[in-house]
């Protein structure tokens, strides 16, 4: 294993070095750094010119100046990482250091949403293949696969963030959108739940009017600019995601998980007014935490002593209920700050923005105050998140699909049927699990993928990370910046691959690494 | 499903065996994989629609090859250019409110709206200073296409030649062809893309596309080596060579064959894959270059615009849409028809000319 793990490294460093001899000379025979002194009409022009040679050392040829640079790579190994100046005389490191988190911040939301939300469509279509949701979602998942993602940002622009903001001037919703939304959410929630056309048509006309009630309700009482959940809004997500998860991992006839998510349910739902003492307005990160380790513990003791037998299942109900019950009591205290946010003279009442990662006009004050910064932070990142959300949802949907489809075939799922084990119990257990293998392959290589994918958004909304850098190094004709942001980009991808390599062998025993 | 009855599961199974087989009987193998895909609506749809944008494209504009400097042209049926500048024609075309150079096409009949259908002066209306949007678009369609396609088959090609020389021949070439094609694929294409973009971005579009597509051939080339993996260990590989055939022969006459469902539904991919790439790059700055247009750069010089006059957003992004959009389809069609694993779903319709065949006979 660890000769395996030694060789792959090995080989890692081979294949970085090759891309990175490449990538150096690719770049370094393309941009002539001296071309700004083309029409320059100067005195000094040559001492000027013969001095950025000697800075750069352009009168070192590209294949063998590439060593100069891999120098202060080597001496990475002794704790000296250089990766020289950038061409404002910054180290490139710490102007990576600095992009890197953003770049992070940008991508990871949307990669989560959009994993989560691709699979389970995916694996829904799988199940229900050939229904009119299956055509309905396979023909949205290829357009959403050819729309390019800066067009999809202008868009997102005009009609969410200022029409967004305009409708907050006056947040209620006229009648026609009311019926439209409701129709388009009743249409969605019935082709993901239902089964007999009976079943459909009954959960259509009951999705359609209850989300019609809920926007008119929310329309007015002008939720939209002073929004919450509220107690009893906690509560009602908190025992829905009670019996969501107990449906999804061992059904609702085991009567004591259910009682053990139900009782954390109750938890979240007794704890909402203790809580807020801990999540007060000096509140950091930490107390978010706190709070979730509260609920979890609390949940986790319910759900041991709910049964004898069978603890880790109760256990795990227990807990993953409380987490997700959580989730709503932390939103619902952010949502808290909104009007207070949505009124400060920075925002001026236009709290979507279509540009830029964080709001630097905000005082002080509200800047170093949790809830706000958190907010600020959300609001910047809605539209970019949306934007990669439905630009990679796609994939997602269409692989899950596909590898449940190919596992349902298998013949052990046969047998399970055979045997007579429940629906979910075959499809949960035996098919899901199974489909998820290659998925990690995906999962693992979209994270690497990012840098490459963070140079379009970055500059469609106006980010300042890795792809700003990269944008920047090309247009100043900035070799060691160009090759910084490389390196991180390289090493990245193929540690993606490595990672991905091992996790296939630890989740699936069929595939254990020889030698 | 679970308290579906057994037995009946176990009848209709056989009868859509049964059905699917009898379509099939007497037909070569390509002849099968022809009508499979012939009855993909919506990759026949596609490919109706993809043809006809870039016979559309290309006949308006003409093609445009070579340089700014030394251009290549033949001229197309649309009388405006990208550099005639129509400033009376965009004031004629004042939409309602104000704002120049409204679209003049109007597709809705009189007795609607009282203007008639008429196409007009500038049917997709003019930019603010009075460019022809209709040549601007399509000329940048037929630019972004001829990408797309160079890029492609270069990809196919390079793709091809690496993957089954390392899947035939194994062993130390598969390791050392391996290792070179890691060494482009740990280079995300956009980046390798924006430098090349830099550097030849003023050349015009075939030396860039002819860039591109030098750097796109990698996942093709790891799909084809796998097939050729397995093709080559199959029985008709082995009485091949002992029949004495040679490995060029055997390459191209036995598994190449075999293998061109992978390829060309890569290839397909590749090629939705390379349009993406080529108008992000363009839209970047790194890609076509103005006085030249592509979709990509339509967007970028026009985004900001989007609120007053809208079109200028809407027709280069409806063709980049439309084009990879298509091509999934056809590609996701293809494979259908490539997979021997893949099942026709039997329709009633099946089953009752079924029956009716039953009954005659």
């Amino acid at each position: 294993m660890f000769a395996y793990i030694a060789r792959r490294l090995g080989m890692m460093l081979l294949i970085v070095f090759g891309a990175s001899y490449m990538a150096y000379n690719l770049e370094a025979y393309s941009s002539d750094p001296l071309s700004v002194f083309g029409e320059s009409t100067e005195k000094n022009k040559h001492f000027l010119m013969q001095q950025m040679i000697h800075q750069l050392n352009l009168d070192v040829p590209p294949p063998i100046r590439y060593f100069m640079w891999l120098r202060g790579i080597i001496s990475g190994l002794w704790g000296q990482l250089n990766l020289g100046m950038t061409r404002d005389n910054i180290p490139v490191i710490d102007a990576i250091g600095l992009a890197i988190p953003t770049t992070f911040r940008l991508v990871i939301a949307s990669t989560i949403l959009a994993i989560v939300l691709g699979i389970t469509i995916g694996m829904i279509t799988a199940i229900r293949q050939y229904s009119r949701f299956d055509y309905v979602m396979t023909f949205i998942s290829f357009l959403l696969f050819s729309l390019p993602v800066f067009w999809v940002a202008v868009l997102l622009k005009e009609y969410i963030a200022i029409d967004f903001n305009d409708f907050l001037a006056n947040p209620e919703i006229p009648l026609n959108l009311i019926v439209i939304f409701s129709l388009v959410l009743g249409l969605v929630m019935a082709g993901i739940l239902g089964g007999s056309r009976a079943k459909f048509w009954s959960l259509f006309f009951g999705g359609t009017v209850g989300f019609a009630l809920l926007l008119e309700f929310l329309s007015v009482t002008h939720w939209f600019v002073n929004p919450g959940l509220g107690i009893i809004g906690v509560a009602i997500l908190a025992f829905a995601s009670a019996a969501v998860v107990t449906q999804i991992s061992t059904g609702l006839d085991n009567r004591k998980s259910l009682f053990s998510s139900l009782a954390a349910a109750a938890i979240v739902t007794a704890g909402y007014y203790p809580l807020q003492t801990i999540l007060n307005a000096k509140a950091t990160l930490l107390n978010v935490l706190l709070v979730f380790v509260i609920t979890m513990g609390l949940s986790a003791v319910v759900g041991f002593f709910a049964d004898k037998v069978d603890r880790r299942v109760n256990i795990r109900t227990a807990v993953l209920t409380a987490l997700l019950g959580t989730l709503p009591l932390i939103l619902d205290r952010f949502m808290k700050e909104f009007n207070k946010y949505f009124n400060s003279d920075a925002i001026n009442m236009r709290p979507v923005p279509t540009i830029g990662q964080s709001q630097d006009l905000l005082s002080t004050r509200q800047q170093h105050n949790f809830w706000i910064s958190g907010l600020d932070a959300g609001m910047h990142l809605i539209l970019p998140t949306m934007a990669l959300t439905l630009i990679s949802f796609a994939g997602y949907v269409r692989f899950s699909r596909g590898s449940l489809l190919e596992v349902l075939n298998m013949d052990y799922i046969r047998t399970a049927r055979a045997k007579g084990l429940t629906e979910r119990t075959v499809i949960v257990r035996h098919a899901m699990r199974n489909a998820m293998l290659p998925l990690t392959t995906i999962l693992v290589n979209d994270f690497a993928g990012v840098i490459g994918g963070a140079i379009i958004t970055e500059r469609v909304f106006g980010w300042e990370g890795m792809g700003k850098l990269f944008n920047q190094a090309l247009s100043s004709y900035d070799l060691n910046l160009f090759m910084g942001v490389f390196i991180i980009g390289a090493v990245l991808t193929v540690l993606a691959n490595l990672i991905a390599d091992l996790l296939f062998g630890v989740v699936d025993p069929r595939i254990r690494i020889r030698k | 499903m679970a308290k579906r009855n057994a037995s009946v599961e176990v009848s209709t199974e056989k009868n859509e065996n049964e059905i699917a087989l009898r379509e099939t009987e007497g037909l070569s193998q390509g002849q099968i994989i022809f009508r499979r895909f012939v009855r993909h609506k919506a990759a026949m749809i596609s490919l109706i629609v993809l043809v006809s944008i870039i016979l559309f494209a290309f006949t308006a504009s003409g093609i445009h090859l070579g340089s700014e400097q030394n251009p290549i042209t033949i001229p197309g049926w649309w009388h405006f250019s990208i550099t005639d500048i129509d400033p009376e024609g965009a004031i004629l075309a004042t939409c309602n409110d104000g704002v120049t150079g409204c679209p003049t096409l109007d597709l809705v009949p009189s007795f609607i709206d009282g203007t008639g259908m008429q196409i007009g002066a500038h049917p997709w209306g003019t930019d603010q200073i009075g460019t022809d949007y209709f040549a601007l678009v399509t000329r940048g369609a037929e630019q972004s296409i001829m990408v797309m396609l160079i890029v492609g088959l270069l990809g196919v090609f390079i793709g091809t030649v690496v993957g089954a020389v390392a899947g035939f021949f194994g062993g130390i070439v598969d390791a050392i062809l391996m290792r070179v094609t890691d060494v482009f694929l740990v280079t995300p294409t956009i980046v390798i893309g924006a430098v090349i973009g830099f550097r030849f971005g003023n050349l015009g579009v075939v030396p860039l596309a002819l860039m591109l597509g030098f750097f796109a051939w990698m996942g093709l080339a790891r799909f084809v080596r796998i097939e050729f993996l397995t093709l080559r260990e199959r029985e008709f590989v082995d009485a091949a060579r002992i029949a004495g055939a040679s490995n060029r022969r055997i390459i191209f006459k036995h598994i190449l064959p075999n293998a061109i469902g992978v390829i060309i539904v890569s290839g397909t991919l590749l090629m939705s894959g390379a349009i993406l790439i080529e108008t992000a790059l363009s839209y970047l700055g790194f890609g076509v270059r103005a006085p030249d247009v592509s979709l990509g750069t339509l967007i970028s010089q026009y985004q900001d615009s989007f609120s007053v006059s809208p079109w200028l957003f809407w027709w280069p992004g409806a063709f980049i849409v439309s084009i990879a959009l298509c091509i999934n389809f056809i590609g996701d069609g293809l494979r259908d028809a490539f997979d021997p694993r893949q099942k026709r779903r039997i329709t009633l319709k099946d089953r009752l000319k079924a029956r009716e065949l039953k009954v005659k006979a």
